[in-house]
């Protein structure tokens, strides 16, 4: 029992952080319509600036630059690449941050080669024991920040100006236009939130009891697209529950691993996947996704 | 150029090779409320767009002319300056944020407003009083009004931005003719506190009744122009607009029925 309940909290820790990264997905598609593929390495980008800068200014200014550095990054993309292709069609700019991705990710996984960069977080292998349940420092303060990160971010997207022309040019970006909104603004805005979280993701993802940052961190950043969908893609709350949905299913099926043998092993990497086909089929719009909601 | 109002001068307009509008002037007087009339694809709501500037969305362009508001340029400006210059559209088919509540849609219709925080507040209250039922329905989705009420909605959205000129995109489509008075009552009422309005429309009969001056736009070009009270008297407007057909019409249309041979079900 107590081994379950491990697995659920680390599994709900990860999850929040797939949430952070799957929310940066749905803040775009909502904004532009464009399924963003260059999120992974928006998220590299953020944790790469920390790891080389940790050392010389401390952890949590490091922090920040990262978080502005892949801030910046998304906003780049969105101002050098993305702006050249507007009112082209939408799988065309999806496949554009296909190219976007294989660009940065290229550059910065030459730029790391094979080093597993540390990022110089304060909690390092800590370990909390609860009675029978023991949890690493690192995932509570995952759990707490990505918390209150998506607090603050629903209440902006709910209450605030920017959240109300966030949620207009999502609906009809011609009537937005019309309202006055600067949709120019709204997607910069967008890829900017979306990269500030991803760096925030980032640290999570590399972490203890992960070993640091590299290559592969980009590919653990791919979990959160199964998330993303399973919740539907222009859905927050549905990035929120996709995100835990997909720690959990994945911690608890790396955990039991062991009596699940005879399915062979790597079913905690595969499980997401199979909880979005099976989610998929029974709701094709996704678990919160918008089916039309019109009156005729 | 000069002059109070919105002034549109040999404007024309292509969507790729197809020309949508042809030279097309019309003024808009401080003040007064303007319609346009004609059919469907006769380039009604392309003017509008061309005002807006919102052209892009549908892959058209400006190829010529000028748009002006008080002699000052607007055809040159982003869609969100042409706004601030106090251009506001209710856009044809309303277009509701359906999944926002009611009052976030009109909080996004104050986004491109200039004033401050007094300003809102006073332009929500003059619209919560135009249409009650709005605030009563505050926290619901707008998609669950009514088509009435989603009018009501688009036209309090619009005039949240407090604009001295208000652009109408067929406001009576879909409506029933109750409904339809009313909101011809209400643009009415808000003509009367100050605000200019330009209305295109295909229900003649009522938007010659609200107008004090209409254009006829037909295949892009303005083909008649004039006071509304002399174009609804016209022999050919109301011919073809308010569906009076008079003796000779008849007659036209029966002789032209008996030089056809009358098509009968194919039996073979």
């Amino acid at each position: 029992m107590s081994t379950f309940a491990e697995l659920l909290l680390n599994g709900i820790s990860m999850g929040s952080v797939y949430a952070l990264i799957a929310l940066g997905f749905v803040v775009i598609f909502r904004a532009t319509e464009v399924v963003n593929f260059a999120h992974a390495s928006l998220l590299l980008a953020g944790g790469y600036v920390t790891a080389t800068l940790h050392e010389d200014i401390g952890f949590w200014p490091a922090l920040l630059v990262g978080i502005a550095g892949a801030a910046v990054v998304g906003a780049a993309v969105d101002l050098l690449v993305m702006r050249r292709y507007r009112g082209s069609d939408h799988s065309v700019l999806a496949i554009v941050t296909i190219g976007v991705d294989i660009l940065l990710t290229t550059e910065l996984t030459r730029r790391i080669g094979t080093d597993v960069l540390a990022l110089g977080d304060p909690w390092g292998d800590a370990v909390l024991t609860l009675g029978p349940i023991s949890l690493a420092h690192t995932r509570i303060a995952a759990f707490v920040a990505a918390g209150l990160l998506i607090t603050v971010f629903l209440l902006a997207f709910r209450y605030t100006s920017w959240g109300v022309a966030m949620r207009a040019a999502a609906e009809s970006a011609e009537t937005a236009a019309l309202m006055g909104v600067r949709l120019g603004r709204v997607s910069l805005g967008a890829w900017a939130v979306a990269g500030g979280l991803a760096a925030v993701a980032a640290l999570f993802l590399t972490v203890f009891p992960t070993p640091g940052l590299e290559r592969a961190t980009s590919l653990a950043a791919l979990k959160a697209f199964p998330a993303a969908i399973l919740g539907g893609l222009d859905s927050t709350t549905g990035a929120l529950v996709g995100g835990l949905l997909v720690g959990v299913t994945e911690s608890l099926a790396t955990g039991y691993q062991s009596e699940l043998t005879f399915l062979g092993r790597g079913l905690g990497d595969l499980a997401p996947y199979l909880v979005m086909t099976v989610i998929l089929l029974i709701r094709p719009a996704g678990l919160f996704g918008t089916k039309e909601l019109a009156r005729v | 150029m000069g002059g109070s109002g919105l002034a549109v001068r040999d404007l024309s307009v292509g969507y790729g090779p197809v020309r949508a509008l042809r030279r097309v002037s019309l003024e808009v007087p401080e003040g007064a409320v303007v319609t346009v009339l004609g059919g469907n694809g006769a380039g009604k709501s392309t003017l509008l767009r061309a005002v807006c500037r919102t052209l892009s969305f549908h892959g058209g362009a400006v190829t010529g002319g000028t748009v002006s508001l008080d002699g000052r340029r607007v055809d040159t400006l982003a869609p969100d300056r042409v706004v601030a210059a106090g251009i506001s559209q209710i856009p044809e088919g309303r277009r509701v944020f359906s999944r926002m509540t009611v009052a976030d849609n009109l909080r996004a219709g104050a986004l491109g407003a200039t004033g401050g925080r007094a300003d809102r507040a006073a332009a929500l209250r003059r619209v919560h009083e135009l249409f009650p039922v709005l605030a009563d329905r505050a926290q619901q989705r707008a998609g669950l009004l009514s088509g009435g009420e989603q009018q009501m909605l688009a036209v309090g959205r619009a005039l949240m931005a407090a604009p001295r000129m208000l652009l109408l995109d067929e406001p009576s489509l879909g409506l029933a003719p109750l409904m339809a008075q009313r909101i011809a009552e209400t643009v009415r009422e808000i003509n009367a506190q100050g605000t200019s309005i330009l209305l295109v429309e295909q229900n003649a009969a009522l938007a010659l009744r609200l107008a004090s001056r209409a254009y006829v736009l037909e295949v892009g070009e303005v083909t008649l122009s004039g006071p509304a009270d002399e174009l609804a008297a016209s022999d050919e407007v109301r011919r073809r607009y308010l569906g009076v057909v008079d003796e000779d019409a008849a007659a036209d249309a029966e002789r032209a029925g008996a030089a056809h041979p009358v098509l009968t079900r194919w039996k073979g």
